[in-house]
């Protein structure tokens, strides 16, 4: 039995390896000073990607900046305050159910609420917005397991020496599931910088370099889908599927050092 | 004179009568003991002395309990203000996931307590207080989770201690610690008790013996007997003490 298990994990490993590689084999060659820091030439089929790299920082800024408080904040709520009562199993509902809906779907809501009913326009903003919609269930899920790991023993011994609820919540609890959190942000995020389907319809999918967060643009997974689909160019949708997995890789080791970090400096070990 | 006053307190968990009747009276500065089985209700009882239980649902209590001739249940009484004169030392030593200075100094802050000097020379007051001012005084920015479990618990006491407190109620201290780190608790309370009025619920009756002066015998709820630690332990006037400190059950 322990064959089989073992057989599942080294699977997966390579599964994940050998996807990682061929993107990054058939990517990296694209892939120069040019191609990251000037602007795309004749849609894409030559010249760089630079407004691209910059539409997604821009976007996954604007998802975390709205997502991450909102997310956390309904997490202390739920974990803290609220109990269990009706309130709670639908603010879980819907949590989870915003979780199942396909990426398409939000796209299509972003474009009529964002886009047209509230009047933005085509922009990184709106498509932010969109992105901050789907990352929000993976935060607020992951942020109030760990809110929910920190022990009692905790809570009680802050408020044995007179912290009120919310000092022992901002200074006791949080402090000890930031971990946690941010590893809830970071999944949430992920999965938002390389949405294209949930972003398609609303970002404007300008080829220009966005000056402001409220100028349109295209972010690295749009590019890709469009160099793919209308045949502009497969080498570099393959250097842009290569620099969007080395950004995903450097945002995840980063911060998971950072936590590794924290936590030992927290833990004591 | 004494610190602490309770007359017919009665408890309740929803449909379960936890304590039943207690009447006590606590003096200034000595050390009382609380004994008895296991689920006999010691800890609900000091618990009830910090309102701690006010947070557990299905908590309903009626009499009184006085500090310092005040009602602690009084709707007027702020929770914090009297945490802040009763503070709590928990059967597991709980320090926070942060330095040591910072676990020292987080009742100051939280009652807003921001001068810089102050805190330092405090925070080096109550681990000294402590004891264990010596064993960290170069670690002070290291966090706590690295420390032994018996300083973890005398930094819980220092804790307490900085926001001095009047009354210190010690849920069993001991019980999640090796024989020498007990001793230096032990040692650390007879200290102690010149300043502050200790509660002490334990497990163990030599413990008792060695470091209170009275001794209350709880069972099933209800305070059996209380006394001078010396004639509750030697001469005991109940059948149900008797059994209990010659091992008979419990």
């Amino acid at each position: 039995m322990q064959t089989v298990f073992w057989a599942s994990g080294i699977i997966t490993v390579i599964i994940l390896l050998v996807i990682i590689g061929y993107i990054l084999i058939k990517g990296l060659p694209a892939i120069n000073l040019e191609f990251l820091l000037a602007e795309p030439i004749d849609s894409g089929e030559s010249g760089g990607i630079a407004p691209m790299i910059v539409s997604s920082i821009y976007v996954t800024l604007v998802a975390g900046i709205v997502a991450a408080p909102l997310g956390v904040g309904a997490a202390v709520y739920l974990a803290e305050y609220a109990g269990e009562n009706k309130v709670v199993k639908l603010i879980r509902f819907g949590a989870e159910t915003l979780a199942s809906i396909p990426s398409i779907v939000f796209g299509l809501f972003g474009l009529s609420f964002f886009v047209i009913f509230l009047g933005m326009g085509w922009s990184l903003f709106a498509g932010g917005l969109v992105l901050a919609l789907m990352a929000l269930p993976t935060i607020f899920q992951v942020a109030e397991v760990s809110i929910e790991a920190v022990p009692r023993s905790y809570r009680e011994g802050s408020l044995a020496l007179g912290a009120t609820k919310w000092e022992t919540i901002y200074r006791v609890v949080l402090p000890a599931a930031i971990p946690g959190i941010t590893t809830g942000v970071i999944l949430g995020l992920a999965r938002a910088i390389s949405e294209a389907a949930a972003i398609m319809f609303v970002v404007g999918s300008a080829l220009s370099m966005p000056i402001s967060i409220f100028d349109p643009g295209r972010p690295l997974p749009l590019h890709l889908y469009v160099l793919a689909t209308e045949g502009i160019s497969m080498e570099n949708a393959f250097g842009t599927a290569a620099v969007m997995v080395i950004l995903i890789l450097i945002i995840t080791v980063v911060t998971n050092t950072l936590v590794e970090r924290y936590q030992k400096k927290m833990m004591g070990r | 004179m004494n610190r602490i006053e309770v007359e017919d307190l009665n408890v309740c968990f929803d449909d379960a009568h936890i304590l039943k009747d207690i009447n006590i009276k606590i003096p200034k500065n000595t050390v009382t003991a609380l004994i008895g089985p296991s689920g006999c209700g010691k800890s609900t009882f000091i618990r009830t002395l910090n309102r701690m239980n006010d947070v557990i649902s299905g908590f309903k209590h009626t009499g009184m309990i006085y500090l310092d001739g005040e009602d602690i249940y009084d709707p007027k009484i702020d929770v914090v203000d009297l945490r802040k004169k009763v503070g709590m030392v928990f059967q597991k030593p709980n320090p926070f996931p942060k330095s040591i200075f910072d676990n020292v100094a987080y009742g100051m802050k939280v009652h807003g307590i921001s001068d810089k000097d102050v805190i330092q020379e405090r925070v080096e007051e109550s681990l000294k207080s402590a004891a264990l001012w010596d064993e960290v005084k170069d670690k002070l920015d290291k966090s706590a989770m690295g420390l032994s479990g018996g300083q973890q618990q005398r930094l819980c006491i220092a804790r307490t201690i900085a926001i001095e407190p009047e009354v210190i109620l010690m849920d069993e201290p001991c019980s999640a610690l090796d024989p020498i780190s007990t001793t230096k608790i032990e040692d650390l309370i007879h200290k102690l008790k010149d300043d502050f009025t200790i509660i002490i619920v334990t497990h163990n009756m030599q413990q008792a013996t060695r470091v209170s002066k009275y001794t209350s015998f709880f069972l099933h709820g209800e305070i059996v007997e209380s006394n001078l630690t010396e004639r509750l332990f030697l001469e005991p006037e109940d059948k149900r003490t008797e059994d209990y400190i010659t091992g008979r059950f419990g």
